[in-house]
């Protein structure tokens, strides 16, 4: 297949249950290059648009045991290797006041791990994305509510694709330019 | 589209009576133990009542929590919050046989002893038998009102819808939770924390009052996924609700483990001769083991099941986990009364667990009994529609 001529079609709709209802029939129709925009976080869009589920929690749980070894380690190091000094007659390695800041570098990088790895996976920075070409498109962060269908997707055809969207009864169909 | 009366399955009558014969015949055991060895009973009968005590406020407390939140989450659970709520006037009348025990619970009672100890001499200004009866009924009165009040204003909602009902319920809520924070904590202070009349611990109410919510929401998940096995509640319980009611046991799990630590790291660093003696108890004689159980199966192992969202989307799963979660409360009490119970060391009596069976047999009776008396949706509430069918309409 050469490459297409557009980016791909892009339907508006004016509410988020429009736009479940037109990311399921787009599924169900056979679609899967296909992303949806919307100001609001929509949980179901996840399986209407049908997505895997995402990497990120691994990665999260990869940095917070990290931060937990970490944390605990230095401690343990710095208490009993580095600097081994009698405080209040305890033991060097007084393991519950090593608790609390281990748990912080747990939650520290934990967070990091989430923010950095959304990020990456979410494919940013991204200084250029064809979907701003679309007339109206800044709405998306307003009120109004998107699908795009790519045009690397195989069942992509630019007639049927258009009159497919349209079935789905949005505000309009617009062409997205590269 | 719906059967929209949401009216009790007839087969919590069959789960009513069942419990109701394991109750009996485990308060009977009990009984036959009061003869034997008073003193062990009324040990294991506070046992047992605190832990059960817990399901009854545990929904009280999420009552009005849910009040306050809002959400998809305590809508449908509301009612289970309050039939475990309207178990409360019943648990005022099984605290009774506790009256009785007071010398055989509490050392403060044996006044010769208090006359010899100066630190008790002076708390006997609180810690006397008058006052103590006195705060109960206090106790009881606040509870079982916010209980009473609440229930019947949610039963005049399903008839009327009423409006002004919501914000009345969610207004007494602000208030009552508040009420309930303070009574709970003396009453932790009372019925438990005095069994060692030397020690003390601001944080001990909260240790009590976080059990109470997980206990309370442990009981509704079950009810809850046994409930959707048939009409009029098949369907009505969906992975998302699961998923939230998994996401709130995951949390007051946390606190628990966020409280018990914080207690233990404070007395352990500060390490003075009288916050010691607690945890030097519970530390030793294979109490220790009971320690390192609830690290375990209170903490950890639930921690990492609840972690992962699938988990918490799985209803069965999740209701294991809640039966889990209730052991764990059990352990939980234990470790934390039981040793006052044993003083040469860990033990366990076969009073401990009838106590436990009987009376939990019975409020589990006195719980099902009251779910089937209300629809098991509150019908009148305004969130009602968008808690069961998601929020885009």
């Amino acid at each position: 297949m050469e490459r297409a001529s557009i980016y791909g079609l892009v339907a508006e709709f004016e509410s988020p249950t429009a736009l479940v209802r037109a990311a399921n029939r787009a599924r169900e129709a056979g679609y899967r290059k296909m992303d949806a925009y919307s100001p609001i976080p929509i949980e179901e869009l996840h399986h209407a648009l049908g997505l895997k589920d995402t990497k990120l929690p691994w990665i999260v749980l990869g940095g917070g045991l990290t931060g937990a070894v970490a944390g605990y380690g230095l401690q343990f190091w710095a208490s009993t290797i580095a600097y081994p000094l009698n405080i209040g007659g305890r033991p060097l390695h007084s393991w519950p006041s090593f608790i609390v800041p281990a748990f912080e570098t747990t939650i520290l990088f934990s967070a990091a791990a989430a923010v950095l790895g959304m990020i990456l996976l979410n494919g940013l920075p991204m200084p250029y994305h064809p979907i701003f070409n679309a007339r109206r498109f800044a709405m998306a962060s307003r009120d109004r509510f998107f699908l795009c269908i790519e045009a690397k997707d195989p069942k992509f055809d630019q007639t049927t694709t258009r009159r497919f969207l349209e079935s789905l009864e949005p505000r309009e169909v617009t062409d997205v330019e590269h | 589209m719906h059967d929209a009366t949401y009216s009790p399955p007839a087969s919590l009558d069959a789960l009513r009576q069942r419990s109701l014969v394991v109750g009996v015949i485990g308060l009977l055991a009990a009984a036959a133990g009061a003869f034997v060895s008073p003193g062990q009973f009324f040990h294991s009968y506070l046992l047992a009542y605190l832990f059960w005590l817990a399901a009854a406020l545990g929904g009280l407390a999420l009552t009005m929590l849910q009040h306050l939140s809002g959400g998809g989450w305590g809508v449908v659970l509301r009612r289970i919050f309050e039939a475990a709520a309207r178990t409360l006037p019943w648990m005022a009348l099984f605290f009774v046989p506790l009256v009785f025990g007071l010398r055989d619970l509490y050392p403060w009672t044996d006044t010769a002893m208090v006359a010899q100890d100066h630190i008790l001499k002076e708390k006997a200004l609180y810690l006397n038998v008058p006052f103590f009866l006195v705060r109960a009924a206090i106790y009881f009165v606040v509870w079982i009102g916010l209980a009473f009040a609440l229930t019947r204003w949610s039963a005049e909602q399903d008839r009327t819808g009423d409006p002004a009902l919501a914000v009345r319920m969610r207004n007494t809520s602000a208030i009552g939770l508040v009420l309930y924070f303070i009574t709970m904590t003396f009453a932790a202070i009372d019925w438990a924390m005095s069994l060692e009349p030397h020690w003390f611990s601001t944080m001990y109410g909260f240790l009590f009052i976080i059990g109470h919510a997980i206990m309370g929401l442990a009981i509704a998940v079950i009810m809850a996924r046994r409930l959707s096995a048939e009409a009029p509640m098949s369907g009505v319980y969906n992975a998302g609700h699961f998923h939230d009611f998994g996401k709130l046991l995951f949390a007051f799990t946390m606190v628990w483990a966020y409280l018990s630590f914080s207690q233990f790291l404070i007395i352990w660093s500060a390490n003075l001769p009288e916050e010691i003696p607690w945890y030097l108890h519970r530390l030793n004689h294979g109490w220790e083991r009971i320690g390192i159980g609830l690290v375990i199966f209170h903490f950890a192992v639930p921690f990492v099941v609840l972690l992962s969202r699938r988990s918490k989307r799985n209803a069965a799963l999740l209701a294991g986990m809640a039966v889990w979660l209730i052991a764990a409360r059990f352990l939980d009490l234990f470790f934390m009364i039981g040793p006052e119970a044993y003083p040469d060391g860990l033990g366990f009596h076969w009073l401990d667990l009838a106590a436990a069976i009987g009376l939990g047999g019975v409020w589990v009776a006195l719980f099902t009994s009251n779910l089937k008396g209300r629809p098991l949706l509150p019908l009148g509430d305004a969130g009602l529609e968008s808690a069961l069918h998601g929020q885009h309409h």
